[in-house]
């Protein structure tokens, strides 16, 4: 496979939140507006390219039996990174996006990369899958928050367009409205797919 | 096997180690610069420094703001565990009169687009110059002078509930 193939793999055919399905918790829980749906994309795109390349950098020096836990050191090492350098430069980000910071230790689609890709490719390749598929996150939960947010809220990336007083769609920004929008984007996502055979 | 995990673990901890020194610095700037944003919104101008000079009463944190040496209010860091989803912080500015001048929400967790909605002037103005000796600090609802917001009432209570001890904590020997 080509790089650019890489790269748009993650983007479409493999979009981790609409195909793979994969780290739904933060993109449930964090998409109450698009400015949070864009920061929890751009720390996770941080975190999966870092760890994509050391991972792919040291798989011929660890281990088999061990790769998992050395995989999760590097993986925690980095989002503590995120985590330090968010709360001393965007301290309101931090404060909004709260526990699902740390919790990117944990989102299946950082440490499902290491396993299926990283480990088995070269480090350009896995460079490019970590920004493929964190584009990919990133676009599908900064759509989530957007739509959330103007169903909701009645703004655009923290710009409102409505009254105060207009009535807007209040269980597009509670938890069910996540459930409601995520069902729908992977319906008309994989919709597209079907129809463009991508 | 051991080796190269051990090996990992090391080089990991090296990196973290030098980012947390590098960034130990701007979190503790962002912190205060926060906490300095928050008073000097709340209260009248001042040339003072009330981080310097706060005080405690009834357990909450007074930060006296003074021109030439003379109070022009005071900011009280005033918490509730009665929120929608419970914690909430905020910095309440109090004249030397005993009205309450605006307040800022710190900290919160409550529902997008209902509770948050305390922050915005249609529920926040409400307070603004009410002597809390006069002005009831319970919603409508419970037999109390303040506009809850709509949707929202359980948050305007635990509003109501931190502002009630912030003048209390003024009242009881939080005057200077």
């Amino acid at each position: 496979m080509s790089l650019f193939k890489h790269f748009t793999n993650g983007l479409l055919k493999e979009n981790p939140s609409f195909v793979l399905v994969l780290g739904t918790c933060p993109a449930l829980a964090v998409t109450t507006s698009g400015i949070n749906g864009l920061g929890m994309g751009a720390a996770t795109t941080f975190v999966l390219i870092c760890s994509n390349v050391i991972i792919s950098l040291l798989k011929n020096y660890i281990p088999d039996k061990v790769r998992i836990p050395a995989f999760i050191v590097i993986i925690a090492t980095f989002v503590t990174i995120v985590d330090l350098v968010m709360q001393a430069y965007v301290p309101d980000l931090y404060k909004a996006l709260g526990v699902f910071i740390p919790l990117i230790v944990v989102n299946c689609i950082i440490l499902g990369r290491a396993e299926a890709f990283a480990q088995k490719n070269s480090v350009p390749a896995a460079l490019i899958d970590g920004i493929g598929m964190g584009i990919g996150f990133t676009l599908a939960i900064t759509i989530m928050g957007s739509i959330r947010e103007i169903l909701g809220n009645g703004s655009i990336f923290d710009i409102k367009f409505l009254s105060d007083n207009a009535k807007t769609v209040l269980i597009f920004i509670m938890p069910p409205g996540a459930f409601i929008t995520y069902g729908y984007l992977i319906a008309i996502f994989n919709r597209i797919k079907q129809k463009y055979n991508i | 096997m051991v080796l190269s995990l051990s090996a990992v673990s090391v080089a990991m901890g090296a990196a973290l180690g030098f980012v947390y020194v590098k960034t130990k610095e701007p979190i503790e700037k962002a912190k205060i610069q926060k906490e300095i944003d928050a008073i000097s919104t709340v209260v009248p101008k001042f040339d003072n420094n009330p981080k310097a000079e706060q005080y405690t009463s009834e357990g909450l944190a007074l930060y006296p703001a003074k021109v030439n040496g003379q109070i022009v209010g005071t900011a009280i860091k005033t918490t509730t565990e009665k929120g929608f989803s419970g914690h909430i912080a905020i910095m309440v500015g109090m004249l030397p009169d005993g009205t309450i001048n605006t307040f800022t929400v710190l900290d919160q967790k409550e529902t997008p687009g209902l509770g948050t909605k305390m922050s915005e002037p249609k529920f926040k103005d409400q307070f603004s110059k009410k002597n809390p000796s006069e002005f009831k600090l319970i919603v409508k609802k419970d037999g109390g002078d303040v506009d809850a917001i709509t949707a929202s009432t359980i948050t305007s209570r635990a509003v109501c509930e931190a502002l009630q001890k912030a003048a209390d904590a003024y009242q009881k020997g939080g005057k200077k």
